[in-house]
């Protein structure tokens, strides 16, 4: 199996840091704690889980390192969606789901009794496969995830709006229309707007489901082009199902076949010289 | 080829059968439903419209004056062919005992239709179709002759009206308040003399509470002198009619609602007496037995009851329908539970009503009355049907469409938009509070339409929970606590059965059936189109679009 190397790579200080001030969120910023050593973000070890008898994961171990992009790709049923789903603990949702294993991020495994899977999905955000905005405004959306942990304050919530839809580049396109409603947008601002409200709250990761398969290639592009941006202040897991998508935008890339992880490197090496059989076979179009 | 054609044929004619069927099955339908609603908009529209008084001279030599109700064909005795015959309405009930005559149409000798022939609309007795004779003030002649009369009796009308309004004014407000007040006395002072040990203090409230009620009762008399004074000089004057027959009968002025010469009316005046009537009837408290006058207190207490069932079953409804889809563990228990819920809603009403008068009249009620009114025993206050519990009957009536229709919206909300909002970090309460019932509002409505559709037409757990032929009082008014939950009301549907099925004179109720009828299916369809309308609000806000 692929072993994991740890990445250095210097985070940048970013722009939604710049003017916050007295709000109620306890969130720390990411790249404080990072800085100081920059290991994985995330590290999965030996990670099993079973949907009641199946087990759609075998023995998953990686490390997710801060600041780049990971992306894992596979076949449809290889456990790609899985595992990026363990990673914020949605798979508690699911009744007769069982994990074994660690998946340590902050130094703590994730599945531990004591840690608080609403403040864990707080600091590992989501952006799903299919667009999911509530049916609410544009701003409200945005709003949603400050406003349930009870922040009031208008100011500082009109700049937060502003800051996240800027930073997904939706701010141009949405800011006379911020009170209409989100359902009015169309599919590739929708995705860009769940990506603004995942940001909104202002995460340590962002896992992205497949966040272009319904969408047409410009949008897709956009959203590619926000991944890289995002990136110097995110960690980002996505999965995909396009190759070209992996190649173009992950620094590394973990292929998975079966529930197994067949090869995890850096997304070069992957691409051009994988170690593994299997993947080249997959990568070049024999399979898949 | 031609076998394929020949099939093919078959098959086109085949389907056709089908969706014929179908359309009948609609069209019958709707042909019931549509026929319903024309004979009761005829019905219930036209009796407000003055029609002519015709004067029947029969063969025999008697007169009757009266509009014509219906024809019929009867087979003659010796089965020789059909004679007709009509029915018509001669009102005077005081003089000949009933609203209504047969007569055989041979036996008609002439008929004409006399210009002054007058119709009044009494306090009692219902209508008088006559002429005028003379107008007297305490037996000072005031006109004779009925044209003279009919000049002369705006002015004296306009005065006794005058003085009825004053008198009103006495009955329903002066007297009222002094008995609310004198009521109010009594049980503090009973509530005081009940305490086990008195102290010096409250034997002082007890004789305080005499001096006030001395006081009160003494303006009441004084109250009730002012009274008969005005009660007097409205009865003054007196207004002498003829019937057609020739009987005499003398009314008084104060007694009568309303006159009119429905022969000598053009289109624009009959509009207008239409108006009238139709106001008084939407406006005014019953008369006669429910059978003149209005129906405002039961179209109050109507909405009254339907606004407080919808408010009592939406949050009940809506949190079973919660607990049911998104905390209970689904299985047997649950769908039993499920089945058990649907099969509530087709209980007979009248075991709801039973219920309720068991549980929330006496159970529930009895406690209260024990508890807070104790003062008043043994009278009950809320030990005793009043619309509250005939609401919350209702709601527990209608609460199976609620949760049924709620829990069809919460399953509809894609699992999607739940898993963004607890991807944000939202507990699963919240993601129900702020992101799933706003989305299945508008299912939540749907049921609600259903419930208050259903509700506000049944009638047979009321008469046990708290309904009544008259309310002295609505249940909301002027005194403190101003909204009175625990009185009993009237409603529509209980003054339809009650009117036309209850009444002394059923025959003459039954312009007033048809009307109270129409008018309980207005404000369905007024309640219903305005959950629509608030649906539709809803949707447009929270419809869940995906791509």
């Amino acid at each position: 199996m692929a072993t994991t190397k740890s990445l250095t790579i210097q985070p940048e200080n970013h722009s939604l840091e710049t003017d916050r001030t007295n709000h109620k969120m306890e969130t720390e910023h990411p790249s404080q704690k990072q800085q100081k050593n920059n290991k994985a973000a995330i590290s999965i070890e030996n990670v099993n889980f079973y949907y009641g008898e199946n087990k759609a994961l075998d023995n998953i171990t990686l490390d997710i390192p801060s600041y780049q992009i990971t992306a894992f790709i596979g076949p449809s049923g290889c456990g790609k969606s899985t595992l990026i789903r363990c990673i914020n603990r949605m798979n508690d949702l699911v009744d007769a789901a069982r994990i074994e294993g660690s998946i340590q991020f902050n130094g703590k495994d994730i599945n531990d009794k004591d840690v608080d899977v609403i403040n864990l999905r707080r600091k590992i955000g989501m952006v799903f496969q299919k667009s999911n905005p509530f049916p609410k405004s544009i701003y409200e959306n945005i709003a949603y995830g400050l406003r349930i942990v009870g922040v009031r304050d208008k100011d500082y919530l009109d700049h937060t709006v502003e800051q996240s839809l800027r930073n997904a580049a939706l701010w141009d396109e949405v800011q006379d229309r911020l009170h209409a409603s989100a359902l009015g947008l169309s599919g590739g601002q929708q995705q860009r707007l769940c990506i603004a409200r995942a940001i909104a709250i202002e995460p340590e990761i962002i896992l992205m489901d497949e966040p272009c398969s319904a969408l047409d290639p410009i949008a897709t592009a956009k959203i590619e082009e926000l991944m890289l941006e995002l990136k110097k202040n995110y960690t980002i897991v996505i999965v995909t199902h396009s190759m070209q998508q992996a190649g173009r935008v992950s620094d590394k890339t973990a292929f998975l076949w079966l529930g197994k992880l067949i090869e995890y490197d850096k997304t070069d090496k992957i691409f051009t010289n994988p170690a593994q059989k299997l993947t080249e076979e997959y990568i070049t179009g024999r399979f898949g | 080829m031609e076998k394929s054609k020949k099939t093919k044929k078959y098959k086109q004619s085949d389907g056709h059968i089908w969706i014929w069927l179908t359309a009948l099955s609609t069209a019958i339908g709707l042909f019931m439903i549509g026929g319903l609603l024309i004979l009761i908009l005829s019905n219930g529209l036209g009796i407000f419209w003055p029609s002519h008084l015709q004067q029947f001279k029969l063969k025999n030599g008697s007169i009757y004056l009266g509009e014509e109700w219906e024809q019929e064909k009867v087979k003659n005795e010796d089965g020789s062919g059909n004679s007709e015959r009509l029915r018509i309405k001669i009102a005077n009930r005081d003089i000949y005992g009933l609203d209504f005559k047969w007569i055989d149409k041979a036996d008609i000798e002439s008929i004409i239709e006399p210009d002054s022939a007058l119709v009044l609309e009494r306090m009692a007795w219902g209508q008088f179709y006559g002429f005028a004779s003379k107008l007297t003030d305490n037996d000072q002649l005031l006109a004779a002759g009925n044209s003279a009369v009919i000049a002369a009796l705006p002015k004296y009308m306009d005065e006794v009206g005058k003085l009825q309004e004053k008198i009103n004014r006495i009955e329903k407000v002066e007297i009222k308040d002094i008995s609310y007040q004198t009521d109010a006395l009594r049980l503090q002072q009973k509530s005081i003399e009940q305490k086990e040990d008195k102290t010096d203090s409250d034997n002082q409230d007890i004789v305080k509470i005499d001096a006030q009620l001395q006081e009160l009762h003494e303006q009441f008399s004084e109250t009730e002198q002012q009274l008969i004074k005005l009660r007097t000089e409205a009865n003054r004057y007196i207004l002498e009619m003829l019937a057609v027959s020739g009987e005499p009968k003398s009314i008084l002025l104060a007694d009568i609602v309303r006159y009119f010469q429905p022969n000598d009316m053009n289109v624009l005046q009959k509009s207008g007496l239409y108006i009238a009537r139709l106001w008084e009837f939407l406006s005014d408290a019953p008369r006669e037995a429910n059978m003149e006058g209005g129906v405002l207190p039961a179209i109050f207490g109507t909405v009254l009851m339907v606004i407080i069932m919808s408010i009592a079953v939406v949050p009940l409804g809506v949190l079973a329908a919660v607990y049911l889809r998104e905390y209970a563990k689904q299985g047997l228990f649950v769908r039993v539970l499920r089945i058990a819920v649907n099969n509530l809603a087709g209980v007979p009403s009248i075991v709801y009503g039973i219920f309720g008068l068991g549980f929330f009249v006496y159970v529930i009620g009895g406690s209260i009355d024990r508890l807070f009114f104790a003062e008043s025993l043994p009278n009950p206050t809320y030990g005793t049907g009043g619309i509250l519990w005939a609401s919350l009957t209702l709601a527990l009536l209608t609460v199976p469409v609620v949760i049924v229709t709620a829990e069809e919206g919460l399953a509809a909300v894609p699992r999607s938009v739940r898993e963004g909002s607890l991807a944000l970090g939202a507990t699963k309460f919240e993601t129900l509070w702020r992101v799933v019932l706003p989305s299945a509002s508008p299912s939540i409505f749907t049921g609600l339409i259903l419930a208050v559709a259903r509700a506000a037409g049944e009638v047979a757990p009321l008469m046990v929970t708290g309904v009544v032929k008259l309310a002295p009082s609505l249940p909301i008014d002027g005194y403190f606590p101003y909204i009175h939950l625990e009185r009993k009301f009237m409603h529509l549907g209980f003054h339809i059965y009650d009117v036309g099925f209850q009444s002394p004179n059923v025959e003459a109720a039954l312009p007033m059936v048809y009307a109270t009828t129409l008018l309980l299916i207005f404000i369905v369809v007024a309640l219903n189109l305005s959950a629509v309308f608030l649906r539709k609000r809803l949707q447009q806000r929270f419809a869940v679009t995906h791509l």
